[in-house]
C-alpha cells in the first residue's frame, strides 16, 4: 500500500526520482528526504543504535534526529558518513545504506546473540575493560570497534572541491522560520545588509508544517511565499538555505556552513560541494527554533515510535503517513495539531494518552470535538514491537498501533548562544533553560521560550494555530527505567543516569562524560533536559541546581573538507621557491624543506649515489670552485641616520666604527642571553646596511628587530625593510672562484689587496647591478653576487657557461661548514646556548656597556664551568659517521639510566679529509679536548675522541687569498 | 576571532595580529646597574591576571606597529588600544 496522501505536501508529484536504500531501489518525489520518501513506502527501520544495535526508526524530521544515520556513496570516491537522513534530499540515483548493522538492518547478529549486551552499564567506557589490562588490545578493543560506533570514515582522497567566503553583515539571522522570517523582513526595510540562513532546503521552519494557520489573511504558506519574495527581491539581503550556522566564534564571528551541490544528481562542476561562511555580524539574531522532547518510558526506541512534530511534518510537508493506526503519548498540545492533522488525513487515531489530569486548550477541544478518543491523566509506560512498534502501553492496558507519537513540549536550542558564553536562566513555566539578554545578539521565537507562533510573529495577525503549551521531562510517573531510552544516539537510558548517580556522580559534566549522554552528532538536542530532569529528581534538587553541560561547536558535524577550504595538498603549505629553482630542477637537484622553501640539496649526475653527489660537490669546492643557490638566506635593509647605534645594539659586536664597503658577522641574542640568529651584515653608505639573517630566521629577526626599534629604542632614527625576495643570492666558492666570475664583473676591483675578505663592492656582472659581497661560508676563497631577483637566473646561467663551476647543495655546503667548525644557529644551538658555549666569545664587543642580552650573559648560571660547549668529535673508527642528536656519555658501563653529558649537533662523512666528523655540545667540553668519550647506540657503543671543533684549515690561510 | 582596534588602523581580524606580550615592562635604562636578581624580575616575571590585562600586540600583517591593548582575560573584551609608548 502507499503512505503517501492524496494531495498536499512540498514535493513534485508529476516526477519519480529513484534511489537505492541498502541496495533496494525505491522511489520518491523531487522535494522528499530519505526519510520521507521510505516512509512512504511504509519503511520505518533505518538503523541499529550504538551500544545494543536495537533497530530504530527516525525520530524527528530535521538535524535533531539521533537514529537515522546513513552512508551516502555519491561514486568516485565521494562518500560521507554520519548523514542524518532527515537531511539527506533525494535525486536520481542517490545511493545510502544504513550503519551499524551486521549483517543486515533486519537481522543483526549482534542483537541476536547479545554480543555487546554484556557491556551495558554506565560508565561501561571506564569499568568493563579496566582489566585484565592485556585484554584491552586483544579482546575488548576488536570486539567494540566491529560492534559499536558510528559511521566508517570513506577511504579514498575526497575529490570534491570545497571554498571559503568571508562577509560582513549589520544583521545575521540564524533560522528562517516565522521569527526569522519576520526579524529579516524587519532589518532589511532599514537598508541595512542582512543575510539569512536556514539549515533546511526551504525556509518556514514550522511554518512548513502548518495546515490550518491564518497569518495576515491568507495561509501560512501564502505568506511565506510572498515574505521569501519580498527578502529576494531585496538587494541588501542575502538568503542562504541548506546552509547551518555550526559555530560562534568571539566578536560576532559565526561559522556557516552551506552545503551547496550535495542534493544535486548531476552538479554543475564548477560549483564546490560546500561552501565555509565567515560572517562577522554586527548584530546576530538567533531565531534557531525548538526541538520537542520525547518522552522517556520503556522501549520508547522501537521502529514506528516518533515525535509528535515529526509525524506533522512528514505529513503536511511531504504528504507522507507515518502509521494507519496512531497512538499519541503527550504531555504538549502540540500533539493534539498532530493528531487533528492526521485525523483528517484519514489516519485512524487510536488513542491519545496526555499525562496531564486536566489539560485544557483549543486543541484539545477540537480533538474531542473530533471524536478523537482523548485519555487524561493516561501515562505511557511501555511499548511491544520488534521491527516496529505493535502496541502502546497505558498502566495496563494495552493499545495496538502502528505507530506511536509522543510529545514532553519542546527544548529551546540554546546552542549558539551558550557558544557565545551568553547566560542563561531557568523559566518554570516552560520547564526549560532560557537565553538571557547578551549585548550583539538577541533570540527571538521558540528558542527564546516563545512557543506560540502568534509570539514569534510580533506585528502580524495569526490565526488557526495551536500553541504548544505543556512540558515534561524526565522519566514518565510510574514507569520503569530500564531500557527507557533518554540519549537514543549514544544508547544511555534511564537506568544509566540513576546508576551515575548512585555510583556517586554529581556534577552534570561528570554524569555526562560518565554515561555518554549529549554527546557524538546529536549534542543532547533530544536529551539534555529529560537527561537532567532525571538527576536532579534523583537527587532530590531541581534542574537549575543540576545545571546545563556545556554546549561546544559544531552544532551538528561540519566535513573536514569544508573546514580545510582551498588549503590542501600544494596549497596546505604554500612552498617557497628561490630564483633559481627552475634551474636546479632542470638539472636534477633533489630538493629540501627548510622553512618553507625548497632548497637544493644536490645535484646528482648519472648513477651517482647521494654520498657520491656530496662528496663531488665538496671537493670541487676545495679544489676548484662551486656555484650555490644562497638566495634564501633572509635579508634586512637598515636604513637611517642612527642605523649603525641602532646594530651597535642589537647585535653583541661593534658597529659604529664599522667603513663603508666592510663586512661583519654579527651575533644576535635574544633579551636573556642566548644565541638567535646571525648573517652577515655590510656597511653599503654612512648611513645604509645590508643585514642578512639565516633561512628560517628571516621574520623572527624583522620582528625582533622592530619590537626594539618601535618600543624601547623609538628615539633612533631607522627604518627596516624585508629584501630578502628582492636578492637573488649566487655564491661562488673556492680557489677558482675570482677567475670564474672576473670575465662578467665590471666597475669591481677583484684583486685581494683592493677586495679583501669580508668586504663589498657595488658594481655590475653581465651588466647587472650587484651588491658584490667577498664572503665565505666555506673555508675558501668566495664570493656572494647579489642581483635583483629577476636577473638571477640570467646571471646563473652566464656564469655556469664558463665550464669552470659546479653547482653544489646545502648537504655540501653543510659538511664544508662543518669542516670549518662554522656553527648553524638551529642546529648547534637550540635557544639555551651562548656565545661562549659556541666558543665566540670574541664576538662579544669589551667596549659595550649595552646591547640587547649582554646583561644576561652575567647571570651566574650563563658562567657555569659545566655549561654545554662546542666540540668537534671524531671516531676511532674513521669509518664511522655518528647520528645527529645521539647522546655522549663519559662511561658507558654505568648502569642504565646512564648520565648523558652532551649530544652529537652535527655530523658527516668528509671526502676531504677522507673521515667522519662530528660538531657535538658537551658539559665543560673545552676541558676535555684531548679525553676519549662514547656514544651508546643500539648494537654497539662508539669510541669518540674530543678535539677542537675545527677541521680544516684552521688558521683560515684560505679565505684570504 | 578577535576584532582588535589597531590605533592605527581600525578594527581587524585578530589574525592580522601577533600576541606579544604583556605590556609597560621597560627595558631598564641601565641594565648593568642591576642586581641579578632584578634583571631576572625583568626577564621573566610576568603578571597572569584573571581580569583587566595590559598587553601588547604588533599588526604584523598590517601596519606592522606594536600597540597596547586592555582586555579582559576572563570575556575576551577589549576594553581599549592605544599606542606604544603611550599610558593606559
Ligand atoms: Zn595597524
Amino acid at each position: 500500500m502507499s503512505w503517501r496522501t492524496v494531495s498536499g505536501g512540498r514535493i513534485d508529484r508529476s516526477r519519480l526520482v529513484q534511489f537505492r536504500f541498502d541496495g533496494k531501489s525505491y522511489a520518491g518525489h523531487p522535494g522528499d528526504t530519505l526519510v520521507s520518501a521510505l516512509l512512504a513506502h511504509g519503511v520505518h527501520l533505518m538503523g541499529r543504535s550504538f551500544k545494543y544495535h536495537r533497530p530504530r526508526g527516525v525520530l524527528a524530521a530535521g538535524s535533531e534526529e539521533p537514529n537515522a544515520l546513513v552512508h551516502v556513496d555519491r561514486g568516485g570516491g565521494r562518500e560521507t558518513p554520519n548523514l542524518r537522513a532527515t537531511q539527506v534530499e533525494i535525486y536520481e540515483g542517490l545511493v545510502a545504506t544504513s550503519q551499524n548493522r551486521m549483517p543486515s538492518l533486519r537481522f543483526d547478529v549482534g542483537q541476536a546473540v547479545g554480543l555487546v549486551a554484556r557491556f551495558l552499564p554506565a560508565g561501561f567506557y571506564y569499568k568493563t575493560f579496566m582489566w585484565p589490562a592485556s585484554f584491552w588490545k586483544k579482546a575488548y578493543e576488536p570486539a567494540l570497534r566491529a560492534a559499536a560506533g558510528l559511521g566508517r570514515a570513506p577511504v579514498a582522497a575526497d575529490p570534491d572541491r570545497y571554498l571559503r567566503r568571508y562577509a560582513h553583515c549589520e544583521t545575521l539571522v540564524v533560522g528562517g522560520g516565522a521569527a526569522g522570517i519576520v526579524a529579516a523582513l524587519q532589518a532589511a526595510a532599514s537598508g541595512a545588509r542582512v543575510m539569512l540562513c536556514d539549515e533546511g532546503a526551504a525556509f518556514g521552519g514550522g511554518l512548513l508544517d502548518e495546515r490550518d494557520a491564518m497569518i495576515d489573511g491568507r495561509p501560512a504558506e501564502a505568506w511565506l511565499g510572498w515574505a521569501l519574495s519580498e527578502l529576494a527581491s531585496r538587494p541588501n539581503v542575502t538568503l542562504l538555505a541548506r546552509t547551518t550556522a555550526f559555530g560562534w566564534y568571539p566578536d560576532n564571528l559565526i561559522g556557516l556552513a552551506e552545503r551547496v551541490t550535495d542534493h544535486l544528481a548531476m552538479p554543475d562542476p564548477k560549483l564546490p560541494r560546500e561552501r565555509l561562511w565567515q560572517v562577522r555580524a554586527r548584530e546576530v539574531v538567533i531565531a534557531t527554533g525548538a526541538h520537542e522532547r520525547p518522552l522517556v518510558f520503556p522501549d520508547n526506541d522501537r521502529p514506528g515510535i516518533m515525535l509528535a512534530g515529526a509525524a506533522r511534518a512528514y505529513l503536511n510537508r511531504y504528504g507522507v503517513k507515518p502509521g494507519a493506526r496512531v497512538v499519541i503519548a503527550t504531555a504538549c498540545d502540540s500533539a493534539y495539531a498532530a493528531a487533528l492533522d492526521l485525523h483528517a488525513a484519514g489516519v485512524m487515531i487510536a488513542a491519545i494518552g496526555d499525562l496531564r489530569t486536566d489539560p485544557r486548550s483549543p486543541g484539545v477541544d477540537a480533538a474531542r470535538a473530533a471524536g478523537l478518543p482523548v485519555r487524561t491523566g493516561a501515562a505511557i509506560t511501555g511499548s511491544t514491537g520488534g521491527l516496529r512498534v505493535t502496541g502502546a502501553l497505558f498502566g495496563t492496558e494495552w493499545v495496538a498501533c502502528d505507530c506511536l507519537l509522543m510529545s514532553g513540549g519542546w527544548t529551546p536550542s540554546l546552542h549558539l548562544h551558550s557558544q557565545s558564553r551568553g547566560k542563561l536562566g531557568f523559566d518554570p513555566a516552560s520547564g526549560a533553560f532560557l537565553p538571557l539578554e547578551t549585548a550583539g545578539q538577541r533570540s527571538i521565537g521558540a528558542c527564546a521560550g516563545m512557543f506560540d507562533l502568534a509570539d514569534c510573529m510580533p506585528g502580524h495577525a495569526v490565526m488557526g494555530s495551536i500553541a504548544p503549551n505543556g512540558t515534561h521531562a524526565g522519566l514518565v510517573k510510574g514507569a520503569k527505567a530500564k531500557r527507557a531510552f533518554v540519549d537514543f544516539q549514544n544508547d544511555v537510558t534511564a537506568r544509566d543516569l540513576l546508576l551515575a548517580t548512585q555510583e556517586g556522580f554529581r556534577a552534570i559534566e561528570h554524569v555526562k562524560r560518565y554515561t555518554t549522554t549529549g554527546m557524538a552528532t546529536d549534542q543532547g538536542k533530544t536529551s539534555a533536559l529529560n537527561a537532567l530532569a532525571i538527576v536532579a529528581e534523583r537527587l532530590g534538587t531541581t534542574v537549575p541546581e543540576v545545571g546545563l553541560t556545556t554546549f561546544r561547536p559544531p552544532y551538528t558535524p561540519v566535513t573536514f573538507g569544508t573546514i580545510a577550504g582551498a588549503s590542501r595538498g600544494a596549497l596546505f603549505d604554500p612552498e617557497r621557491r628561490a630564483p633559481m629553482h627552475d634551474w636546479a630542477a632542470g638539472r636534477g637537484a633533489v630538493f629540501e624543506d627548510v622553512g618553507t622553501w625548497k632548497r637544493a640539496r644536490y645535484f646528482p649526475a648519472p648513477g651517482e649515489t647521494m654520498a657520491e653527489a656530496v662528496a663531488r660537490e665538496c671537493r670541487a669546492v676545495r679544489t676548484q670552485a662551486g656555484i650555490f643557490d644562497a638566495s634564501t638566506l633572509g635579508k634586512i635593509e637598515v636604513v637611517g641616520p642612527d642605523a649603525a647605534e641602532f646594530l651597535h645594539r642589537m647585535y653583541t659586536n661593534a658597529w659604529l666604527k664599522l667603513a663603508v664597503g666592510r663586512c661583519r658577522y654579527g651575533l644576535m641574542l635574544s633579551e636573556a642571553g642566548f644565541v638567535m640568529d646571525d648573517g652577515v651584515v655590510g656597511r653599503i653608505a654612512e648611513d645604509r646596511f645590508h643585514v642578512t639573517t639565516t633561512t628560517g630566521g628571516a621574520a623572527r629577526v624583522l620582528h625582533h628587530m622592530e619590537d626594539y626599534l618601535q618600543t624601547e629604542f623609538p628615539g633612533l632614527r631607522v627604518w627596516l625593510t624585508s629584501t630578502t625576495e628582492q636578492w637573488a643570492v649566487i655564491a661562488v666558492q673556492g680557489p677558482q672562484a675570482r677567475a670564474a666570475i672576473a670575465p662578467y664583473v665590471q666597475g669591481i676591483d677583484l684583486s685581494p689587496s683592493a677586495f679583501p675578505h669580508m668586504s663589498l663592492r657595488i658594481g655590475t656582472i653581465c651588466g647587472v647591478p650587484t651588491r658584490l659581497f667577498r664572503v665565505s661560508f666555506t673555508g675558501e676563497l668566495g664570493f656572494e653576487i647579489n642581483v635583483p631577483a629577476e636577473y638571477g637566473p640570467a646571471v646563473w646561467a652566464v656564469l655556469m657557461e664558463s665550464g669552470t663551476l659546479t653547482p653544489y647543495g646545502t648537504e655540501a655546503m653543510h659538511v664544508l661548514r662543518a669542516e670549518k667548525g662554522f656553527v648553524i644557529v638551529g642546529q648547534e644551538t637550540d635557544g639555551t646556548v651562548t656565545p661562549d658555549d659556541l666558543g665566540l666569545s670574541g664576538m662579544i664587543a669589551a667596549s659595550k656597556r649595552d646591547f640587547v642580552g649582554k646583561r644576561s650573559l652575567r647571570r651566574p648560571d650563563m658562567l657555569a664551568a659545566d655549561r654545554k660547549q662546542l666540540v668537534g668529535l671524531l671516531t676511532d673508527d674513521p669509518g664511522i659517521v655518528l647520528e645527529e642528536g645521539a647522546q655522549i656519555v663519559e662511561d658507558p658501563r654505568q648502569p642504565i639510566p646512564m648520565r648523558m653529558i652532551g649530544h652529537v649537533t652535527s655530523s658527516y662523512p668528509s671526502a676531504t679529509l677522507g673521515r667522519s666528523i662530528a660538531l657535538a655540545l658537551v658539559e665543560g667540553g673545552r676541558a676535555r679536548i684531548g679525553a676519549t668519550l662514547y656514544v651508546p647506540m643500539p648494537g654497539q657503543t662508539i669510541a669518540v675522541r674530543v678535539v677542537a671543533p675545527v677541521f680544516y684549515d684552521p688558521a683560515g690561510d684560505r679565505l684570504n687569498d | 576571532m578577535l576584532v582588535i582596534p589597531c590605533p592605527h588602523c581600525g578594527p581587524r581580524p585578530e589574525n592580522e595580529f601577533r600576541y606579544a606580550g604583556e605590556a609597560h615592562i621597560a627595558r631598564p635604562a641601565d641594565p648593568e646597574a642591576l642586581s641579578d636578581a632584578a634583571w631576572a624580575d625583568f626577564l621573566y616575571m610576568r603578571g597572569n591576571p584573571k581580569g583587566r590585562h595590559a598587553e601588547r600586540w604588533r599588526h604584523v600583517h598590517g601596519c606592522g606597529r606594536f600597540f597596547n591593548c586592555i582586555r579582559d582575560t576572563v570575556t575576551d573584551r577589549i576594553e581599549r588600544t592605544y599606542p606604544a609608548g603611550t599610558a593606559p
